[in-house]
């Protein structure tokens, strides 16, 4: 299907900066958030039918949120399991938290809780966990860019017992700018996976420890690693989005490419596709063809090619295959192998019934990936 | 320094190694759909156009029966029996890929476009590949067969793959000595093994005496073919023409010089057939190192090396799904042994997901995904587009099947946002209930009560009318069903019964008090028929609720009520009087009728 534009409105009086939806069981429902020092709610009201033939749709402002005094980076619902609320935050580094307890009424939000950050904030995410052990969870990312060595990002938790969101944790080693963070879906593990975009791309791991029962009031303690980390934008990685099941995260960075990223079921992360802007991939080969046409091409140095990566090294140790460890090995009787008979042939030109697999396709120079030029 | 475009990614990305040591692939196919310039923001890619190929359907379907079935076949054979059951499973999958190649190759043929033409054939030739693959492995893994039969099924396997007969044994049948090769032939279970063995040997010993004596030395010909007989390398290589491949030359030379070679020992000659026929000109291909790693029993290597070579799960999953009934997989030194299976699976069926259809399939692989195949599910079954009130119905069938309460809840919840959205009450009175979602059912109640009063009438009768027991899912429901009676009622002119369900809606606080001026007013009809219908009793109620309403009003609301409020209520309390007055008189009147 096409893509085509049912909707286009002019309201803020200055750049919006992020767009986000509600979950559909609100409605269909969007907030906005711009550099005019305002957030909005969007419904969508069903038009005429004339308007459903032309594919179009109108949406009214439901409210506008006029608490923040400075530029609001960014705006985000809450997971539908908490409600219908959503939180801003300002370039002035307060982070607002907004519920509508009527969600058939979007005109009526009330501030719920303000957070100051002391940092100005550039993006928030919240926890989508669902599990009764998770307390609501927000990201706060900033993008502070004097020099010191403060978290760029925190994490602020609920607390059932103050009514209140305090900070329960502070990534120490992301000292350069957040442009955007995201929380990974949560397959019900107990940990969770968080997504940062700053001068790199950073995954952590969050496992929470047993609950304090500290004065703030039973906040979870956190044991944070850094799952991956990734260089290759060679440049600032702006934004990072994850799939469904929190499986591959993608990010895009100023060198003009998105790039996907897997974890093995070891948990070792790896990147699984470049893509130029416009969607096409990056080296620029099998665009045709459904199947893969790599069996016929000889692939042993195209595995190689992201081993150039300087950070993406780490993760890919040599290719020795582990033939000492294969369970027939002990098994093998002494046979001498055959003697080696060196000997010139000619090209087999055998004809199929079906093309034979093996001789369908040339191989193709491959191009190694641009990974350590800069773009 | 601003953000990069917004890319708007509709991908379903299930591409990875499953390895420490696995470097990665990037063969991607991405189907790319350029948009028209004033819309060149949005990009769409898509990385799993296989399923979107008609003539794969076939292959998604029925292997997806197959699977099914062979994951519900009980464990209750063991031994021999279930060896044979899992190689029918085997030969089964490998039947699905053969009708595929026809299909295919079919297309290939009556495609007039020459890029359809070639990448019909480039497909064609992948799922020859992927038949070649499997059958090696049903060989040595699933039947595991053992010296003897193993070069029996080699022959077949590569015979089959080739479509070439071996000339050369043809010549062979036909020559001068028969008989001696009967035996050769006869590598059945009729003999054990060493019996076969010491007949092979002396018939080699044989053939080679006949070579020496220079039997055949007049004819150049007949000379070659007894020493290709005898397994003389050189001799079969010369014929390297006539083969098409190194295992080919593999399973021929074994013919001739090792018939009776056993499971571990294929290794050895697999590895120096491939040197000696590549001839160190060109390196191994995919296929090639694929085959290999499974001549040397390398399981692992085998799915690993699948895995990079195709594009996608399809193959992998189902292969390793089998070996998994094969217990091969549990006993490997890695500890990730059905770990593997479950992480192919659930990237198979999360790509088969993004598909309209097929994404039925893929519910029943994650169903058979113990560790995270509900999980899966229950996120991806969220995600399916509810075009239509079958589609959702059909999600929610399957939600309501595995007790996912949650997805129920949320899909009837989003139904019915939709329905009330585009103001079909009906609609989204039903998804309500489906949810029993109370609250929103009550909401729904009050816009049909609204909309009665501005319009007059109901929309959705029969809804309302076949309620049943979910009338009690909320109070304001419950009042909505009983006030559609109360018409009902009035309208087969039961006008007493009507009457006594008016009264008590109000008397049992089933009707919310905002209500009860439009019940009152309902009522008039009823006091002002010939006949009376309220009882003395029932009138003094009715008095008494509307001296609870009027009382209920503040002299402010009082004061804003306008003409026609204060009207009504004139109206009512006059003929409310005036029926006391005649049921009085009837009832003294008539004593008891």
């Amino acid at each position: 299907g096409d893509w085509h534009c049912t909707a286009s409105w002019k309201t803020h009086s200055g750049s919006v900066w992020r767009v986000t939806w509600a979950h559909p069981e609100f409605g269909q429902v969007l907030a906005s958030c711009s550099f005019d020092r305002t957030a909005a709610v969007w419904e969508e009201i069903v038009g005429e039918s004339n308007d459903k033939l032309r594919g179009q749709s109108h949406w009214v402002k439901r409210t506008t949120l006029v608490d923040s005094r400075t530029s609001v980076t960014d705006v985000k619902f809450a997971p539908k399991h908490i409600g219908l609320m959503l939180a801003t935050c300002s370039a002035d580094g307060v982070v607002r938290i907004y519920e509508a307890p009527d969600v058939m009424n979007l005109s009526q939000w009330s501030l719920q809780h303000e957070i100051s950050c002391k940092l100005s904030c550039s993006c928030i995410s919240w926890n989508p966990s669902s599990s009764r052990a998770h307390s609501p969870m927000i990201a706060v990312g900033s993008d502070d860019n004097s020099p010191n060595i403060l978290a760029k990002v925190q994490i602020y938790e609920y607390s059932e017992n103050t009514r209140k969101y305090a900070k329960a944790e502070a990534l120490m080693t992301v000292t350069d700018p957040v442009h955007d963070i995201a929380f990974a879906p949560n397959l019900g593990r107990s940990f969770h996976i968080l997504a940062v975009a700053t001068k790199d791309v950073r995954i952590f791991t969050l496992k929470p420890l047993r609950k304090e029962l500290t004065s703030s009031g039973g906040l979870t303690k956190f044991e944070i690693h850094i799952a991956a980390q990734f260089d290759n934008h060679n440049s600032q990685v702006w934004r990072v989005s994850w799939n469904i099941t929190g499986t591959v995260l993608a990010s895009s960075g100023d060198d003009g490419c998105v790039r996907l990223w897997k974890a093995n079921y070891m948990d070792n992360w790896k990147c699984t596709g470049i893509l130029k802007g416009n969607g096409s991939p990056v080296n620029g080969s099998s665009q045709q063809g459904i199947f893969n046409a790599s069996l016929g091409s000889a692939n042993t140095s195209l595995q190689n090619s992201l081993n150039g990566s300087s950070a993406g090294r780490y993760f890919f140790p040599p290719l020795d295959s582990p033939r000492a460890g294969s369970r027939w090995s002990s098994h093998a009787q002494l046979l001498p192998p055959p003697p080696l008979i060196e000997h010139s042939c000619d090209a087999d030109t055998a004809n199929l019934q079906y093309p034979h697999p093996r001789r369908r396709c040339v191989s193709r120079p491959l191009n190694l990936l641009p990974e350590n030029e800069g773009v | 320094m601003f953000p990069c475009p917004v890319l708007f990614l509709y991908s379903r990305f299930i591409r990875n190694t499953m390895y420490l040591d696995l470097a990665e692939h990037l063969g991607l196919i991405f189907h790319l759909l350029l948009k028209k310039p004033d819309s060149s923001c949005v990009f769409v890619v898509r990385k799993d156009q296989d399923i979107y190929i008609q003539t794969l359907r076939k292959l998604f379907n029925e292997s997806h029966g197959i699977f099914i079935g062979l994951q519900r076949s009980e464990e209750e054979f063991a031994g021999k029996s279930r060896k044979t059951q899992l190689v029918q499973v085997s030969k089964n999958y490998r039947s699905v890929i053969r009708a595929c190649m026809e299909d295919m190759h079919q297309a290939a043929v009556s495609a007039r476009d020459p890029a359809l033409h070639s990448q019909y054939s480039t497909q064609v030739s992948i799922l020859s590949a992927m038949e070649l693959i499997w059958n090696l492995c049903e060989i040595l893994f699933v039947e595991a067969a053992v010296a003897g039969p193993l070069l029996l099924r080699l022959l077949d396997w590569v015979r089959l793959h080739v479509c070439d007969v071996d000339n050369m044994v043809r010549e062979v049948l036909s020559s001068e000595n028969p008989s001696k090769h009967e035996l050769f032939w006869n590598l059945g279970n009729t003999q054990t093994l060493t019996e076969m063995e010491l007949k092979w040997q002396h018939w080699h010993e044989e053939c080679q005496r006949y070579l020496q004596d220079g039997t055949f030395a007049s004819n150049s010909h007949m000379e070659s073919i007894c020493k290709i007989l005898l397994g003389d390398e050189n001799a079969i290589l010369e014929k390297k023409e006539l083969m098409t491949t190194w295992y080919h030359f593999l399973v021929t030379r074994l013919l001739y010089s090792h018939p009776t070679v056993k499971p571990m020992e294929l290794r050895f000659y697999a590895q120096s057939s491939m040197d000696l026929f590549l001839g160190g000109e060109s390196s191994p291909e995919p296929l090639d190192t694929i085959l290999m790693a499974a001549f040397e029993f390398e399981l692992h290597q085998v799915i690993k090396e699948c895995s990079i070579a195709l594009s996608n799960w399809w193959f992998v999953a189902h292969l390793t799904d089998l070996l998994d009934h094969c217990k091969l997989l549990q006993s490997h030194n890695l500890y990730f042994g059905s770990n593997m299976r479950e992480f192919l699976l659930l990237e198979y069926a999360s790509g088969l997901f993004s598909h309209y259809s097929l994404w039925q399939l893929g519910v029943d692989y994650f169903d058979h995904c113990p560790e995270y195949g509900r999980v899966y599910l229950e996120l991806h079954i969220e995600r399916i587009p509810l075009n239509t009130e079958q589609k959702a119905l059909k999600v929610l069938r399957i939600c309501e099947q595995r007790q996912m309460h949650e997805q129920v809840r949320s899909i009837c919840k989003i139904m019915a946002m939709k329905a009330l959205r585009n103001n079909r009450l009906g609609s989204a009175l039903s998804w309500s209930i489906r949810a029993k979602d109370a609250a929103f059912a009550t909401l729904i109640s009050d816009r049909f009560l609204k909309d009665y009063c501005e319009k007059g009438c109901f929309s959705d009768l029969d809804l309302i009318d076949n309620l049943g027991p979910s009338m009690l899912l909320s109070d304001r429901l419950t009042f909505l069903g009983k006030y559609r009676e109360f018409h009902r009622l009035y309208g087969e002119k039961r006008f007493s019964e009507a009457a006594k369900l008016l009264l008590m809606l109000m008397t049992a606080h089933i009707a919310p008090c905002s209500f009860w001026m439009t019940l009152l007013t309902d009522a008039l009809p009823l006091l002002e028929q010939k006949e009376v219908i309220f009882s003395a009793e029932q009138t003094y109620e009715l008095m008494r609720c509307l001296e609870d309403l009027t009382a209920g009003k503040s002299d402010k609301q009082k004061f804003q009520d306008d003409d026609v409020e204060t009207m009504k209520v004139e109206m009512l309390r006059l003929a409310l009087a005036r029926n006391l007055a005649r049921v009085i008189v009837k009832e003294g009147t008539l004593e008891g009728s």
